[in-house]
């Protein structure tokens, strides 16, 4: 069962073969059991989750259901759940049970769909590896010396090893393509704005945006028609239809146009994984695309562009954990400034503190200008580059990440070249545009993702031209054999 | 431009963040690298750009100024360190 996708399991569901908590229970049994290796869960949900069933399948029973009714899924630890801890993989938050769900968990739990459980992460989604989470590194189902890739990679590695059969995720410089292409599976980061941040704890909130994994575009398609629509509660939330993701992924390749930025396939590219991605664009050329190389000049300053905005935004939203309201209170307080200082000090691991820093740095007098004020007007030259590129092609494509999954502890004395994983993806979210990762091959067994961008609001796109690659190749039935 | 100790404690007393002793030459080490890492931007002229805040030119939505939001002072409070009396509580301010 649990090898089925997404789509698979709510046609099983609609035509009886299997109850949602015969489903749901049997996946429960063997999360519990991989999860001790893989650490991809920091709270199993099985009382709720068989609760949640349990309606689901009076649902059905009473001809009341929706097409995903039953189906379980996994939330990233990010997104707040009432009554479950909710933790942003954080000392922080490690006691912080939400008054309040995210909008993405009340459109996932009105869509009748069971919660399994929260993913580890990033602590507070900083980092690409997973190795920054309070609760232990993640582990890469492909190889567990590996990492899955951050900050989802909780979900990731989830859906990789088939725990659920999609997870919810938030990317704020690749945090949902990166950790796809290094676990094999389907990422999809929406434009800016299409899934609501409300509840969604914030890290950058001009470049965070909420998506999910799954193993292939077509359930990709149905869960971004769950998760995405206007929220009043989220003052950037596009107030713009949705569409019906799944209505056009059959649409035809013939004519459509890649953009390839020669900038993406230069230095800091392994030959590896620029073999795999040249590989999988030959694929498109096949069923009818036509291939362009375009230019993206300012793409090589976009990390250090992301790593000014970023962190900025990261200082001010961060600056909410005072130890007065909610989350970690130290002990050790002797008046209100030691209560600030050392509740943020014992809450916060180095790379939420070191980011802090450089945030705190960028945004203080006499530096504004030169770094925060620079990096806005980078961000604009950035933006500009995709808009001449999208007046040519159709979608760019190139790769997610620089390298396969690396080993862990490998760049953790080097926060530079743990900052280049995003090479390829941080670009995306200072533009805003909407991005995918699909598997598209391996390189010494490991995966290797190709990295889809559209315009904005051209989600439904993304999802058809990875459906198509889908329909001819099958690298995204592939799942590590440990894992099978 | 290399960052200097000083400036490690100045800014980790803007951010109420504080870092050993022995910790800040490092902190400084490393931050000092990681700006210079950054300042690869300055390559680029952008005297007569336009900063950009945000993505899709989004303005600031407004709604009636009207009650919207339900009271959830006990469920906000309830996971609060300290409270009484509705209050939250830190330690003395005002002697």
């Amino acid at each position: 069962m649990h090898n089925k996708s997404l789509a698979e399991l709510a046609n099983g569901l609609q035509a009886r073969e299997f109850s949602s908590e015969e489903l749901t229970s049997s996946l429960l049994d063997r999360l519990e059991e991989k999860n001790s290796e893989l650490n991809a869960f920091v709270t199993i949900t099985r009382e709720e989750a068989l609760t949640q069933a349990r309606a689901a399948d009076e649902k059905i029973a009473s001809g009341d259901a929706g097409p995903l009714t039953g189906v379980p899924i996994a939330q990233k630890d990010i997104f707040c759940t009432k009554g479950v801890k909710t933790s942003c993989g954080s000392k922080m938050l490690d006691k912080f049970i939400s008054p309040y769900d995210a909008h993405v968990v009340e459109n996932c739990n009105d869509a009748g769909l069971v919660m399994l459980g929260k993913t580890n992460m990033d602590e507070f989604a900083m980092g690409s590896s997973n190795e920054t989470s309070y609760y232990g590194t993640v582990k890469n189902p492909w190889n567990l010396d590996c990492v899955p890739g951050g900050s989802s990679g909780g979900s990731a590695a989830a859906v990789a090893a088939r725990l659920v059969p999609a997870a919810t995720g938030t990317d704020t410089g690749g945090s949902i393509r990166q950790p796809a292409s290094l676990c094999g599976i389907t990422g999809i980061k929406p434009t800016y704005g299409r899934v609501s941040r409300y509840g969604m704890i914030a890290f950058a909130s001009s470049l965070d945006q909420g998506g999910v994994f799954t193993q292939n575009a077509e359930d990709a398609a149905l869960m971004l028609g769950v998760m995405a629509g206007f929220d009043t509660r989220d003052s950037t939330s596009l107030d713009r239809p949705v569409p019906n993701y799944a209505a056009t992924l059959n649409d035809s390749m013939a004519g459509l146009k890649i953009g390839l930025p020669k900038e993406y396939f230069s230095d800091g590219l392994e030959a590896g994984t620029a073999a795999v991605v040249q590989a999988a664009i030959k694929e498109y050329e096949k069923l009818g695309a036509e291939v362009v190389e375009i230019s993206l000049p300012n793409s090589a300053l976009a990390i250090p562009t992301y790593y000014v905005i970023a962190p900025a935004e990261c200082s001010s939203n961060l600056s909410r954990f005072d130890g007065v309201r909610y989350g970690y209170r130290s002990d050790n307080v002797t008046d209100l400034e030691s209560l600030y200082v050392n509740s943020r000090s014992e809450g916060f691991g180095a790379e939420v503190k070191r980011r802090i820093m450089i945030g705190t740095y960028a945004l203080s007098a006499g530096y504004y200008d030169a770094y925060y004020i620079k990096a806005q007007k980078m961000r604009r030259l950035i933006s500009d580059d995709f808009e001449q590129a999208f007046k040519k092609v159709d979608v760019i494509m190139g790769p997610t990440a620089p390298s396969p999954a690396f080993k862990i502890g490998a760049k953790t004395d080097d926060p530079v070249s743990m900052y280049l994983s995003d090479l390829y993806t941080g670009a995306v979210n200072l533009a805003g545009l909407p991005g995918m990762s699909i598997p598209a091959g391996f390189d010494n067994g490991l995966p290797v993702g190709l990295q889809l961008i559209g315009n904005y609001f051209d989600e439904a796109r993304l999802l058809n031209v990875a459906h198509q690659f889908q329909q001819a190749t099958d690298f995204h039935k592939k799942s590590p054999s440990a894992y099978a | 431009m290399s960052i200097e100790d000083s400036d490690i404690k100045k800014i980790a007393h803007l951010a109420r963040i504080s870092i050993a002793e022995e910790d800040i030459p490092g902190y400084a080490t490393e931050l000092t690298n990681i700006m210079a890492w950054v300042e690869q931007m300055n390559a680029v002229d952008t005297d007569h750009i336009e900063p950009m805040a945000h993505p899709l030119h989004a303005v600031q939505r407004l709604r009636d100024d009207v009650v919207s939001e339900p009271d959830l002072r006990e469920a906000a409070q309830a996971i609060a360190p300290e409270t009484e009396a509705g209050l939250y509580l830190v330690p003395k301010v005002i002697e």
